[in-house]
């Protein structure tokens, strides 16, 4: 017998070693990821949880005074804490008089990149926006990025203007990302230039959000204003 | 039961394991090993020191156990064995990340979960960590780990510094900085890299050289 023949007779294990090495090997990785899993989660809620906390404070300056909303079928539903069901979910936020103040609600769209997703702050007095902040994003840092630092982009969202028509149902104009240096409406977002995509699909993700959340919000604005 | 050691398995350790992977066989200067991450999350500093170290945990814990394990593993099935090893780890540096930082998380998107497919941390596996000691493996790795966070710095930093004018977030330049803008952008991954490889063959060459020079005249 040759050596090479023999070689190849030596290194033919068995189909069972085979199978056998490849699901030790995938135990034991089940294993490990299992065990971090479980020991990251509390932290990994937590961070998540924080986020949206300071999501919410920096848009609404209320601290805990507020209230869960979820938003479906059959209008505004109050929840209880952060029971994670499906659905909308808006936060409404009151001041130390237990006035109510505004709300922050969740909006997205596609960027860049990958999805965007924003809080902002709705002041149904004003019907205006008055505020954004950026929970997720994956644009390209320096350009996509700015989005949440840029201080002239910033200031598109102190008083976005968001008024529905007469008859409280559809926005009276459609909030839009027009080319840098050229805002001329109260209801119209100065894109950062450079970073027009990502503007663009904020502008986007408000109009959205406003068509489908306003019109809810103002319907039900006596019960917002009534804090149990 | 027939023995898989493998000739060199029985080579000392010594500094030169550890140091191997940062000079002469760097992954990215020397191996170009990696090369997407190098170009991809590089943009800043604090991305490519998080990569990198990100990246050396996983190829330090897969050569550990894959060296442990070298002698149980059939040929047949090693390189689908050391993929299940090395996405295991990924996956735990994943959920770390998250539970350290979402930030952190969030800015380095999908390249966590890229690890995986890093041919920089098989190579490590098949080639040395699959034939030598559990010990030797692993200080090999943490050389070849630190070679490649340190080429990442090399590139985060050039990029960070010409493209928004700061180093780790920190302002360097005055107001009248104007940011070279393509450098954090992907081509700017490609001219820096480039330098970094310009010079790397340069010096290589001017060694030689040198070398060449000595021998004549120690020949003479």
């Amino acid at each position: 017998m040759s050596d090479e023949a023999q070689n190849s007779a030596l290194a033919q294990p068995s189909s069972v070693s085979l199978v056998g090495t490849l699901s030790t090997v995938a135990m034991i990785s089940g294993f490990l990821v299992v065990l971090v899993y479980q020991i990251t989660l509390p932290a990994i809620t937590a961070n998540k949880k924080e986020a949206l906390e300071r999501a919410i404070f920096s848009l609404l300056r209320s601290g805990d005074r507020r209230e869960n909303y979820r938003v479906g079928k059959d209008g505004l539903t109050r929840v209880e804490g952060d029971d994670g069901s499906a659905g909308r979910h808006v936060y409404a936020g009151y001041n130390d008089d237990n006035q109510f103040v505004g709300l922050a609600i969740e909006a997205a769209a596609p960027g860049y990149q990958d999805v965007v997703r924003v809080l902002y702050g709705y002041a149904p007095e004003c019907q205006c926006i008055t505020g954004i902040y950026v929970l997720e994003s994956k644009e390209t840092p320096g350009l996509g990025d700015k989005v949440e630092t840029d201080e002239s982009f910033l200031e598109n969202f102190r008083a976005l203007d968001g008024q529905l028509n007469a008859d409280m149902t559809v926005l009276a104009n459609d909030i839009r990302t027009v080319k840098h240096g050229s805002k001329k409406n109260p209801w119209e977002i100065d894109a950062i230039s450079g970073a027009t995509v990502t503007s663009k699909a904020i502008g986007r993700m408000l109009n959205d959000s406003a068509k489908l959340m306003f019109p809810v919000v103002q319907l039900h604005r006596a019960q917002l204003e009534e804090r149990r | 039961m027939q023995d898989f050691r493998h000739p060199t398995e029985s080579a000392p350790v010594n500094m030169d394991t550890f140091l191997l992977g940062i000079w002469e066989e760097n992954p990215v200067f020397v191996m170009l090993l990696g090369m997407c991450p190098v170009l991809a999350v590089t943009n800043s500093v604090l991305n490519a020191i998080t990569m990198g170290l990100a990246t050396t945990f996983v190829m330090l814990c897969s050569s550990a156990l894959v060296s442990s394990l070298r002698h149980h593993i059939p040929k047949q099935v090693r390189i689908a064995t050391y993929i299940v090893i090395i996405a295991t780890f990924v996956t735990v540096v994943d959920y770390v990340i998250q539970a350290i930082s979402l930030e952190l998380y969030r800015s380095l998107g999908a390249f966590i979960q890229l690890i995986v497919v890093n041919c920089m941390i098989l190579g490590r596996a098949e080639s040395y960590a699959s034939r030598h000691g559990v010990v030797s493996s692993m200080v090999n790795s943490l050389g070849v780990g630190v070679g490649f966070t340190i080429a990442l710095l090399c590139l985060g930093s050039v990029r960070e510094l010409l493209g928004n004018g700061s180093l780790l977030g920190f302002a360097i330049f005055g107001e009248g900085f104007q940011p070279w803008v393509i450098m954090i952008l992907p081509p700017g991954g490609f001219f820096v890299l480039a330098g970094w490889l310009l010079l790397f063959s340069w010096m290589k060459q001017r060694d030689a050289r040198r070398a060449q020079q000595e021998e004549v005249l120690h020949g003479a």
